[in-house]
């Protein structure tokens, strides 16, 4: 009897992280595909549009950028502005959600390791970005014929990226106490970091102090970073790209393991 | 081994509230075990320190031999919950809601399925395994949580009030299935309630925990032994006129609602009583105990007026 009992004891004490990473992806993604109305179509729509109005209508009448013509210079800067969004808002909403519904009390009393928490939310955040940029770049093709000229810096340039907003999406989630809370960041401070970030412009058009002022804006090095994967040509140096978001990447990981850990926001 | 011990755990929330002021506790394997106390008392602290909801302060808590500060995750992996509150995703289907939470504790996809249909049967959801989780009733909730908790098959159940805002009929049935559980598979139940019919029907250890600490533990009948006098209520036709009755050793009062309230002290019988009210004249036409044995022990420990209201309702 005790035999048995040490055994199922043993068996017990093994638990895998790996099956809980996986559950945590596999609930992540079928929560966003689930509601792919409100989640997938409404940023390939905006893409749509500004792709319609900045790059047909007015692009038409805005002379090369960087030798490139004006269509074709705003889509990397476009799909990346939609990796970005979608990352962050995935993780935000979702792991504040399961905060405020007191679900995520299932994680917590799982032996889930914090590690396998983060990874969990982070990767069902980057599935969405890269999903909606994918999307995002499917619609380009009706508007331009670019294609990558470097996979490997445009692939990994967009992973890094929804990782670091993935990352940030949970930290926010973490500190937020309403709804308003995890709207504030997309809406007051991605999106112009975002529209300032060279997503419509070279920052060599910018007057001083602001072209100066840009090199702080940490959006600008992943959307130039990613556009020098498509075109080959970019504001910034490609390793600075590397460099910043990596630097940003493994702050806000060890700002969310930190988090995860004391149990900010999530335990008594 | 025991199931579950504390040593010197303490909460401290802020500057100023103790929840818990260094308790002591043991529970033995197989044990069926009543954690009891007045609301505000420190027992959903004390679960959530040992399921790694709240941080403790001070102490240590092992589970099963496993040690929550060194091995965190072996220790949770032997724990099943089940809360106050509702605590799961009321969108998801109830089916997906065992899933996850199986496999957030390491069990593979196909065994998960089958441990999945197999709890959903037996506490009665199969039926309703596609349906969102907020079209649930609040027994079919508790059930869902109750299955939610045994999908991994802990060794140590511990269950927050589970048969709150339940029907008697269900609370019944849940009853019966948690005596099947701790008999059949030797799993160790903690259980903490308001009903403390509950406690003396399906435990056999029981602690009472007040104001952050433990004023009372040991063998429920070995408490119930100390429980100096019963209370019965009986239907008479003028309670008013028994109160002038000579009745000792018994001592009765009038109700309000027009019902006498007999006090009968341990080492006495009904008999007893009833020929002194027999004597008098007195035609007694129902009787019921005005709360059970465990309930009286509690109350009296407890010396709270706001507890004896609750406990007469």
């Amino acid at each position: 009897m005790s035999t048995q009992a040490d055994t199922m004891t043993a068996q017990a004490a093994r638990p895998s992280n790996a099956v809980a990473f996986f559950t945590i992806v596999r609930k992540e993604i079928r929560r966003f595909m689930r509601i792919w109305v409100q989640t997938i179509v409404p940023p390939a729509v905006s893409a749509c549009l500004y792709m319609l109005i900045f790059g047909g209508l007015i692009g038409s009448r805005i002379s090369d950028m960087d030798g490139f013509r004006y269509m074709d210079y705003i889509v990397p800067g476009l799909i990346m502005m939609a990796i970005i969004i979608n990352s962050y808002t995935n993780v935000s909403s979702s792991f504040f959600a399961a905060k405020m519904q007191h679900f995520i009390e299932e994680l917590l009393v799982a032996p889930v390791s914090n590690v396998t928490i983060l990874a969990g939310f982070v990767i069902g955040g980057v599935a969405r970005g890269l999903t909606v940029g994918l999307l995002v770049s499917f619609v380009a093709l009706f508007f331009s014929d670019i294609v990558p000229v470097n996979l490997f810096i445009t692939f990994s340039m967009a992973v890094l990226t929804s990782t670091m907003f993935a990352l940030a999406g949970l930290i926010n989630a973490v500190f937020a106490k309403s709804f308003d809370d995890i709207s504030i960041v997309p809406n007051f401070v991605l999106t112009p970091l975002t529209y300032l970030g060279g997503v419509f412009y070279s920052i060599s058009l910018l007057p001083q102090p602001w072209q100066t002022l840009s090199a702080f804006n940490p959006v600008l090095y992943m959307v130039n970073g990613f556009r020098y994967g498509i075109l080959g040509a970019s504001d910034i140096p490609v390793m600075h790209s590397f460099g910043v978001v990596l630097v940003f990447n493994l702050v806000f990981a060890g700002v969310a393991m930190t988090l995860l850990h004391r149990g900010i926001g999530i335990k008594s | 081994m025991n199931a579950l011990s504390l040593r010197g755990v303490a909460k401290t929330y802020g500057d100023q509230t103790h929840a818990l002021k260094g308790i002591d506790l043991d529970v033995q394997q197989g044990d069926f075990f009543a954690l009891l106390g007045p609301n505000g008392a420190g027992k959903s602290t004390a679960i959530g320190i040992i399921t790694s909801l709240v941080n403790k302060t001070a102490g240590s808590v092992t589970v099963l031999g496993h040690d929550i500060d060194v091995s965190r995750e072996a220790a949770k992996a032997l724990i099943g919950l089940v809360p106050q509150e509702f605590n799961f995703n009321v969108f998801e289907p109830v089916e997906d809601t065992l899933l996850n939470v199986a496999g957030y504790n390491g069990i593979r996809r196909s065994v998960a399925l089958k441990r999945t249909e197999q709890y959903l049967k037996r506490l009665d959801l199969w039926e309703k395994r596609r349906t969102p989780a907020r079209n649930l009733s609040g027994g079919m909730r508790r059930r869902l949580m109750i299955a939610r908790a045994l999908v991994h098959e802990p060794r140590l159940l511990i269950l927050d009030e589970p048969t709150a805002g339940v029907d008697i009929e269900i609370r019944r049935s849940m009853w019966e299935f948690l005596a099947e559980l701790n008999e059949q598979q030797g799993t160790t139940i903690i259980l903490t309630t308001h009903y403390l019919e509950e406690a003396e029907e399906l435990c056999r250890n029981v602690a009472i925990i007040d104001h952050g600490e433990i004023v009372e533990r040991g063998a429920v009948a070995e408490l119930l032994s100390r429980a100096r006098v019963e209370t019965f209520v009986l239907d008479v036709a003028d309670a008013a006129r028994c109160v002038d009755i000579d009745a000792a050793p018994f001592t009765l009062r009038a109700r309000e609602d027009g019902k006498l309230e007999a006090a009968v002290p341990q080492g006495h019988t009904l008999n007893g009583l009833f020929a002194v009210l027999q004597g008098a004249g007195v035609e007694v036409t129902s009787m019921r105990n005005k709360s059970n044995r465990l309930e009286e022990f509690f109350l009296k420990l407890v010396h709270r007026e706001d507890v004896d209201a609750q406990g007469q309702r």
